[in-house]
């Protein structure tokens, strides 16, 4: 999809009517394409070269890139500064915010500075235990939590004035993400928490790896009990498993991701297991896609990225689809820049 | 108490039919609080709350007790301090994902929500974010004191024992 108001990269597009922000992501959701978006892991590096390389893996493939903020609990390059990058070559990405590292000051001031470099939609986090983490001795902050989070920026974009009530004088213009984990316990109410992040800001929701897709019906199927179907964009994680070993350590390791015993069996059964992976994942997907109320697939691929052209191709999601990347319509950024 | 405390989710019912009870005589009581003056009551009676709702919450002294609206179980005990609903690290076994150990504190606040008339109502109810200043103060008196001196509820669920 070209828009035709598509603009120089780095320049934000006009908002639209009932639209938040001036986002190419927003845009798909609303112009009910199904989504792709994936996740960028910021390097343990001060070269903004190791950020590009890290984005253009997914060039022609995702609609918007995550950069996460201390997954994990671990030390990274900032997803302010990976977002802020991003943006400068027109890359739509999501700035991930965890209330495990700030308090609602430092929080509030991300927020706009994340808008004015150009950052169009946020994920509000509660964010991983620093027990998790490569610096457990750090102090856990948590002053907000996911939905207060999300309540802030809801304001200042809203009512534009900080928590304080102090005005600021240029509202952030974004599109406001939460999380959810349809997986974890207690199950029956996990889409109550889903009705609570939509009161309190959400507009886009990415849920947690997705292996049991009868668990994710039942849980759709309160979603759309409480109403919320045609009120937040719900975009299902999904991502390929190296091996059976690999998908064992992570469901014993990883809090909250549940893998049932029969993906586990079949990877071990195969004679490629990161193949048979990659089919498992482009079969959920598949049927993952056919459930009401999804509007997209967020496909995490950590330290296998490349895989996620491939699968995002053979899955057949996209329907011919070329999502924007820096150089896809060299014709008209030239025409655009000229004039 | 660990144990203690599991045993007030399983007397959600109960307890917050006493407290209801306990709150209504705390606001009848106001005129005489406001003699005696709500600041020189202040660490007598946060000393007694603290014993009593530390022994059956393991109560951290917030300030604004949301109780009611969490099945008694003190979200305060949740290392990530969340008010609105349980993270989503919890363990298959409905355990804590950053102290094992312990249940999880929403896990358990669903249950006790179930126990008590309203109470998955109540837990609906988006939180507003703790105002820190308010650490170690009594929830007890200012409740009272809000509800005598506004005539209406405070925060939804409000206070709670």
């Amino acid at each position: 999809m070209i828009f035709e108001d598509e603009p120089v990269p780095g320049y934000p597009l006009p908002i639209l009517p009932g639209h938040s922000s001036p986002g190419r992501f927003e845009r798909v959701l609303r112009a009910g394409e199904f989504a792709v978006t994936s996740e960028l892991a910021p390097p343990d590096s001060a070269d903004p070269e190791d950020v590009y390389r890290r984005a253009r893996i997914f060039d022609g493939y995702v609609d918007a890139i995550n950069a996460t903020d201390g997954s994990g609990a671990n030390c990274h390059m900032s997803s302010l500064a990976v977002c802020a990058l991003l943006t400068r070559v027109g890359y739509a990405p999501v700035m991930q915010i965890s209330c495990r590292d700030k308090n609602r000051i430092a929080i509030q001031g991300d927020i706009l500075g994340g808008a004015a470099m150009g950052v169009c939609n946020l994920l509000c986090l509660t964010g991983d235990g620093v027990q998790a983490g490569d610096h457990p001795q750090a102090l856990p902050v948590f002053d907000l939590d996911s939905l207060t989070l999300l309540g802030t920026a809801r304001t200042l974009r809203d009512e534009h004035h900080f928590l304080s009530g102090r005005k600021i004088t240029y509202a952030p213009r974004v599109l406001l993400g939460a999380a959810e984990n349809p997986f974890a316990k207690p199950v029956e109410w996990r889409a109550q928490r889903l009705a609570k992040k939509v009161a309190a800001g959400a507009q886009f929701v990415q849920t947690q790896f997705c292996y049991d897709v009868p668990l994710l019906t039942t849980f759709m199927g309160h979603v759309e009990q409480l109403g919320l179907l045609d009120k937040v964009f719900i975009l299902i994680g999904v991502g390929p498993l190296r091996s059976a070993k690999a998908a064992e350590w992570i469901r014993t390791h990883v809090p909250g991701v549940h893998i049932p015993d029969a993906v586990v069996r079949r990877l071990a059964g195969a004679a490629d297991q990161a193949l048979e992976g990659r089919k498992v994942c482009i079969e959920l997907i598949q049927e993952i896609r056919t459930l009401k109320g999804v509007h997209g697939v967020h496909l995490m691929a950590y330290r296998q990225e490349e895989t996620v052209a491939e699968i995002i191709e053979r899955s057949g999601v996209l329907s011919g689809r070329v999502p924007w990347y820096p150089g896809r319509d060299p014709q008209t950024n030239a025409t655009r820049m000229a004039s | 108490m660990y144990a203690i405390r599991q045993w007030s989710v399983r007397h959600a019912r109960g307890l917050n039919a006493f407290y209801k009870v306990f709150e209504s005589a705390l606001v009848a009581l106001h005129p005489l609080w406001k003699g005696l003056g709500y600041q020189r009551l202040e660490r007598p009676v946060a000393a007694v709350e603290r014993r009593v709702k530390g022994l059956l919450f393991d109560c951290r002294m917030c300030g604004q007790c949301v109780l009611s609206a969490t099945g008694m179980s003190c979200p305060m005990n949740c290392p990530k301090n969340l008010r609105n609903g349980p993270c989503g690290g919890v363990r298959a076994n409905g355990q804590c994902e950053v102290r094992p150990e312990m249940r999880c504190v929403w896990v358990e606040a669903v249950a006790g929500s179930a126990r008590i008339p309203g109470g998955r109502d109540a837990l609906a109810a988006v939180q507003p974010a703790v105002d820190r200043r308010l650490q170690g103060k009594s929830s007890w008196l200012r409740v009272a004191r809000e509800r005598a001196e506004s005539g209406v509820a405070v925060g939804g669920a409000g206070g709670a024992s």
